[in-house]
């Protein structure tokens, strides 16, 4: 189809190292990166769009909005830890967490393939029933289409989301200044190997089970209690260290941690250590990092500690007065080097 | 966690580091073979922890760096055809052919799957007798155990839509032509303690004595290969070239015999193309007679493919120690993970790859 396009040279079809889209364009490292710059970015170019934040931030008549959108398409449906439902609620909740609202509203886009049985259906939908109460959102519009078998993964869902900002903070990589703590909120890549393990049938010492979860109300209490929070970032799939290369390269600043401060849960590192993964790229779905004034850090832990979502936060590092867009590292044994964006996805090595 | 974290103590590695600046005089060239080797050094910054003197090379222990093009546009050209499920480790879809990788044919609508174990691929192959699959057996001795042991049980359960792409290479030789090259600096190694824990250390003895070199069998967490380093560099200061056994806790003078013996039945020793090196006698595996029938190659009709390297990858000096990757004009320039010219930037085990990824503050 694209040979029928009339090709100017002056803007040549910009990803051209690729004639077709690989799995890897959507694992939220550099490839897909690159995808949403050259393709969606440039199309769309707008002001709010490129703050490529979590969601949007705008003003109605005064009052502070954010809204976002995410879809879910993982496979298997049903994981240790939730299942696809609580996914599409929580997503979609955290992304409205990290520009400092209130989530309030949800929309659901529900794509079904034929055959599957009613019985899972329910059972996701009541799913998303729960964690809609127990986060406090409504879902308050939608949308059904049933594709032909084959066509589909079982079901793909789709929400987006309003939340309404109530205070006067700017949550964005432009407020960070050198010194902020740089804090996780847990330890990290639970969710990736839990569907992994789910997916693959591989088996740990004791089963791993998602992070899935809202972390909207930590944010909120972060808010209340006026911590000069300066940018927010949930982790998703590329992991800790994409979030953390996506924040150095729009804030400018260098962001200096330490490997070691790393939370990271002993069945999690194993399963890292055996398939050859970095725990720092494996995605979560209930974990966020938070840059803070460094005075205020003690404080975000006091505040962080006292929900379960996050009572394993921890300090892993602080801005650096250098403004070269990195992030470094300082390994176990006390040598510094970069931590890069994965191009792809993590691939299992061989030996 | 445990047999883990002792490993990346930072106190045992200062003292160890410490012994290694107290008794370096001179400037020494030791090569790591293993790629998971050159892995560890890179993430944990060990050689920017070391003397001056004492510089790491980086050897050809990456399988996914040595297979050769003409392997890889083998397993495109039977990946891409719709009878077949092809079946491989995760690492190997990223690998360019010519033209393209797996990945690509997997986009394009071949039916590619990652597979944990080579067992896997035999599991698949009986869930779907209409299909043909096929098994990307690559590596070096450490993975012919179990890919042996896969074509072992495909016999045994009388399957005949199962075969092999064997791309399989062997330390020993390649160590052999890196030590009689003219261009060679490589004064000692740290021995790939995986490969010995299947094969043993007793074949380097020969080597060490024949090319005065000392052979370090080390394993993989940064104490281990700073220990490695540490007794390696001893051994060059005494003038001294023995092998010695650093991962005692994996590693048996004889090696795993059951693995061995499951190897030698279904491998024989052949001549392999190594990808940026080329052609090296008795350095591969293929199968033996009994055997022939899981040959991939001769079931599609694969094995007259012949292939050349882009020209402007310098992987073979890279393999070979001569050169560094951030020596090479293509390095992060036209050559990057997303878009490697070769093998090397491909696996997170290949010294571009891991050179990428883990630059330290100064290389960069």
């Amino acid at each position: 189809m694209n040979k029928k396009i009339d090709f100017n040279y002056s803007c040549p079809l910009p990803i051209e190292q690729y004639p077709n889209v690989l799995l890897a364009h959507g694992s939220g490292g550099k490839l897909m990166h690159q995808l949403i710059g050259k393709m969606f970015i440039n199309s769309f170019d707008n002001p709010m769009l490129n703050q490529q934040h979590d969601g949007a931030v705008f003003d109605v008549n005064g009052t502070k909005l954010a809204f976002t959108t995410d879809s879910y398409v993982v496979q298997p449906i049903f994981f240790p830890g939730g299942n696809i439902g609580n996914l599409a609620v929580n997503g979609t909740v955290n992304d409205l967490a990290m520009c400092g609202a209130k989530p309030l509203y949800l929309s659901a886009g529900v794509i079904l393939e034929e055959g599957l049985p009613m019985e899972r259906l329910w059972e996701i939908v009541q799913t998303m029933k729960n964690s809609a109460e127990e986060t406090g959102v409504q879902f308050v519009t939608g949308d059904t289409k049933v594709v032909d078998k084959g066509k589909g993964d079982s079901i793909f869902i789709n929400t987006a989301g309003i939340g309404i900002i109530e205070h006067d903070v700017d949550i964005s990589p432009s407020q960070i200044q050198p010194g902020d703590a740089v804090i996780v909120s847990g330890d990290i890549g639970r969710h990736g190997i839990a569907i992994m393990a789910e997916r693959e049938g591989l088996s740990f010492e004791s089963t791993i089970e998602s992070d899935c979860a809202d972390v909207s109300k930590v944010v909120m209490k972060m808010l209340d209690k006026q911590i000069n929070v300066r940018c927010l970032r949930d982790l998703t799939r590329g992991g800790l260290a994409s979030a953390l290369v996506e924040i150095a390269t729009s804030s400018g600043c260098n962001i200096a941690i330490k490997e070691q401060e790393i939370p990271v849960n002993p069945v999690v590192q194993g399963a890292c250590e055996i398939l050859g993964f970095d725990p720092m790229y494996v995605a979560n779905e209930g974990r966020f990092v938070a840059f803070v004034s460094s005075d205020d850090a003690n404080k975000t832990l006091e505040t962080m500690k006292s929900f379960s979502v996050s009572k394993n936060a921890k300090v892993i590092g602080k801005v650096s007065e250098i403004r070269d867009k990195m992030v470094t590292l300082q390994s176990s044994i006390g040598a510094t080097r970069i931590v890069e964006m994965f191009s792809g996805e993590q691939l299992p090595r061989i030996c | 966690m445990k047999y883990l974290n002792e490993f990346r103590n930072p106190e045992i590695a200062k003292k160890y580091l410490d012994k290694i600046h107290k008794i370096t005089t001179k400037e020494w060239n030791i090569m790591e073979i293993c790629g998971g080797q050159t892995h560890s050094i890179m993430k944990y910054g060990i050689q920017e922890m070391l003397p001056k003197k004492v510089n790491l090379v980086h050897g050809p222990g990456c399988p996914v760096c040595v297979t050769p093009l003409e392997q890889l546009d083998k397993a495109i050209s039977i990946a891409s055809r719709s009878d077949v499920i092809f079946t491989s480790f995760g690492d190997m879809l990223r690998v360019p052919g010519s033209e393209k990788d797996l990945l690509s044919v997997k986009a394009e609508g071949g039916d590619v799957r990652v597979v944990y174990s080579p067992l896997g691929a035999v599991q698949i192959a009986q869930e779907n007798p209409d299909k043909e699959i096929v098994f990307f057996a690559v590596g070096f001795e450490t993975t012919a155990p179990g890919n042996a042991m896969a074509v072992h049980q495909a016999k045994k359960r009388g399957l005949k839509n199962f075969s092999v792409l064997v791309s399989h290479v062997l330390v020993p030789p390649a160590v052999e032509v890196i030590l009689s090259s003219p261009i060679n600096k490589v004064q000692g190694f740290l021995a790939a303690g995986h490969v010995c824990t299947v094969m043993g250390y007793q074949e380097y003895i020969p080597i060490a004595e024949k090319y005065k070199v000392p052979f370090i069998v080390t394993g993989f967490e940064p104490i281990d290969i700073i220990e490695g380093i540490y007794q390696c560099v001893k051994q060059l200061e005494e003038g001294k070239s023995e092998v010695v056994n650093q991962y005692s806790r994996s590693v048996s003078a004889k090696g795993n015999n059951n693995a061995q013996n499951i190897v030698t039945e279904v491998f024989d020793t052949k001549p392999r193309k190594w990808r940026g090196i080329g052609e090296i006698p008795g350095s591969g595996f293929g199968l033996t007679k009994q055997y022939s029938d899981f040959d991939a190659e001769t079931k599609f009709g694969v094995e007259e493919y012949k292939a050349e390297e882009p020209a402007e990858c310098i992987a073979g000096l890279v393999l070979q120690g001569v050169n560094k990757p951030n020596e090479c004009p293509a390095f992060g320039k036209s050559c990057t993970p997303e878009h490697p010219l070769g093998a090397t930037m491909v696996s997170t085990e290949g010294a571009c790859s891991a050179y990428y990824r883990y630059r330290n503050i100064k290389t960069s």
